[in-house]
């Protein structure tokens, strides 16, 4: 997954990342493409972790808003894998389309099918490598497919300029890109909306 | 935590002998400055932090003045080996201000003109004043760049001051609960404190030290300081004696711990100094060079920002300290913003909390 974000972010970019996590992919880049980022978290682990990486990180819920983040400033948001976590995903992925000149959301595709079987079988919530938390302690509020996801943006006038489907190995494969909604664990998006 | 302490910490003046114009447009005809200093200069003196203190700080920040000492210095909980500043890696510097009562020249000090103490006529200094000062300090100290300047409440505003008047001198700024300006309510608070040493008719004399005015300037002070829950867990309603009087003698336990605050104080602070301090904090605003708009006074800086905050701080709230955060983001600098859970209200900043000390730590130790 790294690789292709690293794809899609020019070298030197000025980066935010929302949801940095412990800054694995912050720091990463800033070695890899030399972009200038700024991290946001609200966990004091995950922040001290990024500090200790040398990172910019700001503490902060990302629900409670991003009204300090000035229009299109900048090159790039990136939101890894911590979309379905939030309580008001509809708000924050119109912000982050407001905040970056391109924006970059991963999420897990809830609507895989395994997640599919798991839950026709069993009768239960699915656990997978992408989704590895019981439905009682997982993180994640929002989950949706592929479909649910685009959907959103299509609603929000906003334009998907490429997508990667990938399984949570990263690889790519032959019924990821004919099926997506049905094979991939994961989607990555480069999104944009015209102003 | 660690509990080691650096000993016995004995202090050295530096004396500055031309002429230091100040902000205001009038001047001091030399200056000192008192600082002591704590742990190695390294070879490529590449690790000298500078300690700015706050309003009624001096330069005695940690270790003791002499054997019998009972306190130690100010922020002794987070200088030292192995602590927040760690003396076995860092160089760190910590002065008393200019306009202070602790050794620098101020209102207490003589004034070579007249062979009496400045008193009154000792003029308002700056932040940025002493900035300049502090300035002149690195340069007798042979220090090219600090490493970093850090500061909690008027502390952390001179961090901010250093980071947009040096930019090539200030590798690192630690801005502790501190605020880009203060408010009309910071500036209230800090008008009746000074009314409160102005009217005491020994102020006004101008022969004896206003003791009573000085103590109830620093009453008001220290209740700003202290968060509710703080002096709720600390006094609560306790009464001094099992019940109420009906009188206007102490009672409770809070008015107690106030008075003997203000005692104890008012015996050792000069009034002057304690006037010129809350002024230069009423005067902070470095966003009036840049027609108030802080994004542009930032857009100069060089270096790498740490701005904390604590949850329970009213007197620069975390709001405060985010206003720094935001615009510094807007120009587009480095900058990290950590808000600590705390009940302690503005006095947080003195205190070793766990995660306070590490993110200083981490901080300090990253690379830029």
């Amino acid at each position: 997954m790294f690789n292709i974000i690293k794809e899609w972010i020019p070298e030197g970019s000025h980066v935010l990342d929302l949801g940095c996590g412990d800054g694995t992919v912050l720091a990463n880049l800033k070695k890899e493409l030399n972009v200038n980022g700024i991290g946001v978290d609200f966990e004091e682990k995950n922040i001290q972790l990024s500090l200790a990486k040398g990172l910019n990180v700001i503490e902060q819920d990302i629900d409670l808003g991003l009204e300090n983040f000035e229009n299109k400033s900048f090159d790039v948001v990136l939101m890894s894998e911590s979309f379905q976590t939030l309580k008001k995903p509809e708000i924050a992925l119109n912000e982050i389309i407001r905040i970056g000149n391109e924006s970059i959301v991963s999420i897990p595709n809830f609507a895989n099918l395994r997640c599919r079987i798991q839950l026709f079988i069993t009768g239960k919530m699915p656990i997978s490598s992408a989704l590895p938390h019981d439905w009682h302690s997982t993180p994640n509020l929002h989950l949706c497919s592929l479909k649910d996801f685009e959907e959103l943006c299509s609603k929000s006038d906003i334009t998907i300029i490429e997508k990667k489907l990938i399984k949570s190995s990263g690889e790519t494969t032959f019924l990821t890109r004919s099926f997506p909604n049905l094979f991939a664990e994961i989607a990555v998006y480069k999104i944009y909306k015209k102003s | 935590m660690s509990n080691k302490s650096l000993g016995v910490i004995k202090p050295e003046t530096f004396s500055y002998k031309e002429e230091f114009l100040l902000e205001s447009g009038k001047s001091l005809k030399r200056f000192d400055l008192i600082y002591e200093t704590y742990g190695q200069l390294s070879e490529d003196g590449n690790n000298a932090i500078l300690i700015c203190h706050a309003l009624s700080g001096n330069h005695h920040a940690a270790g003791f003045s002499k054997d019998d000492d009972k306190k130690p210095g100010w922020w002794n909980e987070l200088i030292g080996p192995d602590k927040a500043f760690d003396t076995n890696k860092f160089f760190i510097v910590s002065l008393n201000n200019l306009g202070g009562c602790h050794g620098s020249t101020g209102p207490s000090s003589i004034d070579p003109e007249t062979n009496n103490k400045f008193g009154k006529d000792f003029p308002l200094v700056t932040v940025k004043d002493w900035i300049n000062s502090q300035n002149i300090l690195r340069e007798h100290l042979q220090i090219e760049r600090w490493h970093s300047v850090a500061g909690g409440s008027l502390g952390g505003m001179q961090a901010l001051q250093w980071a947009i008047d040096y930019p090539e001198k200030i590798k690192k700024a630690i801005v502790i609960a501190a605020a880009p300006k203060l408010s009309a309510q910071n500036i209230a608070f800090n008008e009746v404190a000074r009314q409160a040493i102005v009217t005491d008719p020994n102020f006004e004399k101008g022969t004896h030290h206003p003791k009573r005015g000085l103590g109830l300037a620093r009453m008001l002070g220290h209740i700003t300081y202290l968060s509710e829950e703080v002096m709720k867990e600390k006094f609560d309603r306790d009464l001094k004696k099992d019940k109420i009087e009906y009188g206007y003698g102490i009672e409770f336990e809070v008015e107690s711990y106030l008075r003997y605050q203000a005692d104890n104080f008012s015996d050792k602070f000069d009034a002057h100094t304690y006037l010129l301090m809350t002024k230069a904090l009423d005067y902070f605003d470095p966003s009036k060079y840049f027609e108030g708009d802080l994004v542009s006074t930032f857009k100069n800086t060089n270096s790498k920002f740490l701005v904390v905050s604590f949850s329970s701080d009213w007197r620069f709230s975390p709001k405060r300290s985010k206003e720094i955060v935001n615009s510094l983001i807007a120009a587009k600098k480095s900058v990290s913003y950590v808000n600590i859970d705390s009940y302690q209200g503005h006095d947080g900043f003195l205190f070793p909390d766990d995660r306070y000390v590490e993110t200083i730590k981490t901080f300090l130790s990253s690379d830029v």
